[in-house]
């Protein structure tokens, strides 16, 4: 029975059963006593720490009124700053979709002789801190780096965030390459299929949702990053400044509606996560009903 | 139920542990007694360090330690009225900490001899090494293909004195107010940046941005002392800075000791090493490594403006930096 | 143009195929080292060789100067601060963590999708959306500004701030390494123990602990590695103040900020091997635990 548990459940979505295909008792044993009081404790330190702040970010964004938001967000700076933090995020996104999975591919299939360090080596723009993945940037594409001078480029600013954002595809597409099921690809192969239409009809697809859920939370990281991008962005205004940035910078300034206008934008990039979060639930869903 | 209550206690005990964690570090943010909490500007650093260090050798300040927070003067005073730990404050402009009297600072901080200042400079023009572009003055910098790195006036200090330098350098020639409020907006058009702050303007000036830096002419000096490639002009006409500082209500007498310190003979011949001018008037000044000239490191320009001749710091604020000031309008309509 | 060797075959195996099929294989070898080089080519041009042109540049001053940086009182209580933050971070990580997806998996209630997604909002959330916010509810001018005053207490600021605003980038990171184990596991034993009349409270370290502790373990490594390195957030709650709030990733960023460089490189030297650390832990740990099922 469990095994059965593994294979069905995605780690996303604890137990929700939508098909009748996907007999998982409905587990779970109703709240009270004890669990109450655990979960009591916990709902009051998610609230304390995550909503009641969040909330805070969009009660300031519109306390002066819908017009001071709207008049925030769409003032000239602002609004580039925005374009310009989604337009990088999306170049990035489509870069790690198509990357990410031919490292994964090669990582999984292809097994080169030193792989394992490679599988290192991608987990590493996971777990340094921003701010040194900004002087890593730096140590080639910095004024004083040995490679070409990116400081103050868009060109600075994607590269950075190529290099935090590897691990999401690559990491999100290798397990569903690991499981994937090779009777259908030698199936095909035997009938004469030529390879690369064996990886249009059948890989592909099975894949595809494990490389959006990388793209998107590419995007998501994108969108949201600052630390590794302040040693290489000029934070000069429509050029270089990203939404992060101009947030940061707001939130120096001593005039009365800066914390507003720092808040109208942050509520942007919340708006923004939330529609990520939704996308991935979405496509955990179809996994688990495909399953 | 035994079971019940026993996990109930066992999520108490939790919660009681995890509160505990937090609050034993909320409450171990006291200072030892010879450190105090230093709030400054974006650019003393060196200065403060060198002085800390000299302070911590006398028998008054020995074992005296800072610690320390530089950021852009407005965000710094703004964070000390909202509650951060200031026991020694020292600001780029007046106003800065004039927004602390009396809350956080007593109303006779400047009663003292030195006025409450603690260091002097100038506003300079800086330019790669070579001055490839031949930057003599204010009126070169309103040319086509001139790109200013200033910082942004809503936070940093050194904003408003490289403005207040830029407008006044019309009157000191003999210009009219609209001459000179004609020139702000035409200088306000080859400006590039939006730095937070005095030392970010520098380090982006420092990394490529621009090809012209308006700073404090102390910024300019510990540049070229850590030898990086840049040469910088005192513009016939520029403005005196003068940076005020004080200790907070409530402060260690250690504090107001160190404060003393800064302002005395062996104090001011620091900051002047550091490229500072200094408040004490006939202060020895040594030779200073990073000057245009070592052995005549604070040349007097030719007209030099006071906030005091352009009718103090609240007049000033309200008309160039206040809601319908001359600044805000210029940048309203970018 | 993938390879016949990469699809339907594990890697390597030959077949007895007529010779245009040995001709395709030949060209397909091709294809696959070009796609190998390709993938490989962009892994290191990406991250390996930054990393080591930043190990380089941290030793280049020599060994002694390294040192020094990395002695100097700024750095020194840089390194505790961080400690003490991440320490005690990880700890509520930990706590609430093990406690969230013991909930999630075991018990039904509505919210329950809700306190799901709520548990994965931290990945997606700008570090410096999180300081702000934070800032918003409990600076002295904020939600909770006058109940902290009245009470003296200090959150923004100070570490407690910190400690807040780390905890909330990194909750997700326990929870989730933990879920997938629970779910695998299921409660038939949990169920017995309690037929048999064990206590929760026994049945939980008995039982469902030693099942997750090297999920657990693993969640820890990453939240560990998450909570010592975080920058955006801490900057806009920490007030940067050195000796006090002053991390060592915000360190690192005065340091940029001040000609130190050689300082900071020094200082991101160390922070990248106790981040390859952590690498390496947490690759030991998923070892081990895909030797145990």
């Amino acid at each position: 029975m469990t095994a059965t548990l593994v294979e069905e459940v995605p780690a996303h979505d604890a137990g929700t059963s939508r098909t009748p295909r996907r007999r998982r008792a409905r587990t779970g044993l109703p709240l009270r006593g004890a669990s109450g009081t655990s979960l009591g404790v916990i709902v009051i330190w998610m609230s304390l720490l995550v909503l009641l702040p969040l909330a805070a970010v969009v009660g300031k964004a519109f306390g002066s009124g819908w017009h001071d938001f709207w008049s925030s967000i769409t003032s000239s700076t602002t609004a580039d700053a925005l374009k310009l933090t989604v337009g990088l995020a999306v170049a990035v996104s489509l870069v790690n979709a198509v990357m990410g999975t031919l490292v994964a591919w090669v990582l999984v299939r292809d097994r080169p002789r030193g792989a394992g360090i490679f599988e290192l080596v991608i987990d590493i723009p996971f777990a340094l801190p921003t701010i040194v993945a900004g002087v890593v940037t730096l140590a080639i594409y910095g004024s004083k780096g040995i490679g070409p001078n990116l400081f103050g480029t868009r060109l600075g600013i994607f590269v950075a965030l190529l290099f935090v954002t590897l691990p999401f595809t690559v990491r999100t597409v290798q397990p569903v390459l690991v499981d994937l099921d090779r009777d259908a690809e030698q199936a095909a192969a035997s009938l004469g299929a030529r390879p690369q239409t064996v990886f249009r009809r059948i890989v592909f697809p099975q894949i595809l949702p494990a490389v959006v859920s990388g793209a998107t939370l590419s995007f998501a990281r994108a969108l949201g990053e600052f630390g590794s991008l302040v040693l290489i962005a000029s934070n000069i205004p429509h050029k270089t400044l990203i939404a992060s940035a101009l947030i940061y910078g707001k939130l120096q300034e001593t005039t009365a509606s800066a914390e507003q206008q720092a808040a109208a934008i942050a509520t942007v990039l919340l708006v923004a996560s939330a529609v990520v979060l939704v996308v991935l639930d979405l496509i955990q869903r179809r996994i688990a009903r495909r399953g | 139920m035994a079971s019940l209550s026993r996990t109930r206690r066992f999520a108490a005990v939790t919660a009681v542990a995890v509160a505990a964690a937090v609050g034993v570090t909320a409450c171990s943010s006291s200072t030892g007694g010879r450190t105090i909490n230093l709030v400054a500007y974006s650019v003393p650093k060196p200065a403060y360090d060198a002085l800390s260090a000299a302070f911590a050798k006398t028998s008054q300040g020995k074992g005296f330690t800072l610690n320390a927070s530089y950021g852009p003067s407005g965000s710094q005073s703004k964070a000390v009225a909202a509650g951060q730990k200031a026991d020694y404050v020292g600001f780029s402009t007046e106003p800065d900490l004039t927004k602390l009297v009396p809350s956080k600072v007593a109303s006779n901080w400047n009663a003292g001899p030195t006025k409450g200042l603690v260091s002097d400079s100038v506003v300079v023009i800086t330019v790669r090494k070579g001055n490839p572009l031949g930057i003599k003055g204010w009126d070169d910098l309103v040319k086509p293909g001139v790109k200013i790195v200033t910082p942004d006036p809503a936070s940093s200090g050194s904003a408003k004195w490289n403005i207040l330098a830029a407008y006044s350098h019309v009157l000191a020639q003999g210009g009219t107010e609209t001459q000179a409020a004609a020139y702000l907006t035409k200088f306000f058009k080859n400006v590039v940046s939006r730095a937070s702050s005095g030392s970010d303007a520098t380090q982006q000036f420092l990394n490529g941005t621009g090809n012209v830096l308006i700073s404090y002419e102390n910024e300019a000096i510990t540049a070229r002392q850590k030898g990086e490639p840049v040469d910088y002009i005192v513009p016939d006409q520029t403005i005196l800075i003068e940076n005020p500082a004080a200790v907070t209500k409530g402060a260690s007498k250690i504090a107001s000791d160190f404060l003393s310190y800064a302002e005395s003979e062996q104090g001011q011949e620091i900051f002047a090493s550091k490229g500072f001018r200094p408040v004490l008037a006939g202060t020895k000044i040594g030779q200073v490594q990073g000057a245009n000239d070592p052995s005549n490191p604070f040349p007097t320009p030719q007209h030099l403006v006071t906030v005091a001749s352009l009718g103090g710091w609240s007049v000033v604020n309200d008309k160039f930096f206040g809601t319908s000031g001359i600044v805000t309008k210029i940048e309203q309509s970018a | 143009m993938a390879d016949s060797a990469l699809i339907g075959t594990p890697a390597g195996t030959l077949r007895r195929d007529g010779p245009s099929r040995a001709r395709r294989r030949e060209r397909a070898s091709a294809t696959t080292l070009g796609l190998r080089t390709v993938a490989l080519f962009y892994v290191t041009i990406l991250v390996l060789v930054p990393v080591c042109v930043l190990a380089y540049r941290a030793l280049k001053p020599g060994l002694g100067a390294f040192f020094t940086s990395l002695n100097d009182p700024a750095a020194q209580h840089a390194f505790q601060v961080t400690a003490v933050v991440a320490l005690v971070s990880v700890l509520i990580d930990t706590v609430f963590g093990v406690a969230v997806a013991i909930l999630l998996v075991r018990y039904r209630f509505p919210g329950r999708r809700l306190l799901s997604a709520l548990i994965d909002l931290p990945i997606a959330v700008s570090p410096i959306v999180v300081g702000l916010a934070l800032v918003l509810v409990y600076s002295p001018t904020g939600w909770f500004g006058p109940f902290e005053q009245s009470h003296g207490i200090v959150i923004i600021n100070a570490k407690p701030g910190m400690i807040l605003a780390t905890v909330f980038v990194s909750l997700p990171l326990v929870a989730r390494a933990v879920i997938p184990v629970l779910e695998q596991v299921g409660t038939e034993q949990d169920q017995a123990a309690a037929s048999l009349g064990a206590h929760a409270f026994t049945r939980f370290i008995r039982i469902t602990l030693p099942t997750i502790r090297i999920a657990l373990a693993y969640g820890v490594v990453l939240a560990l590695a998450r909570c010592i390195g975080e920058y955006g957030a801490v900057l806009v709650i920490s007030g940067n103040i050195s000796g006090q709030t002053q991390t060592a990733p915000l360190l690192i960023g005065d340091d940029f900020q001040n000609f130190e460089q050689d300082q900071g490189y020094a200082i991101a030297f160390v922070l990248v091997l106790i981040a390859l650390v952590a690498i390496l832990l947490g690759a030991f740990i998923r070892r081990r635990q895909k030797r145990g099922t």
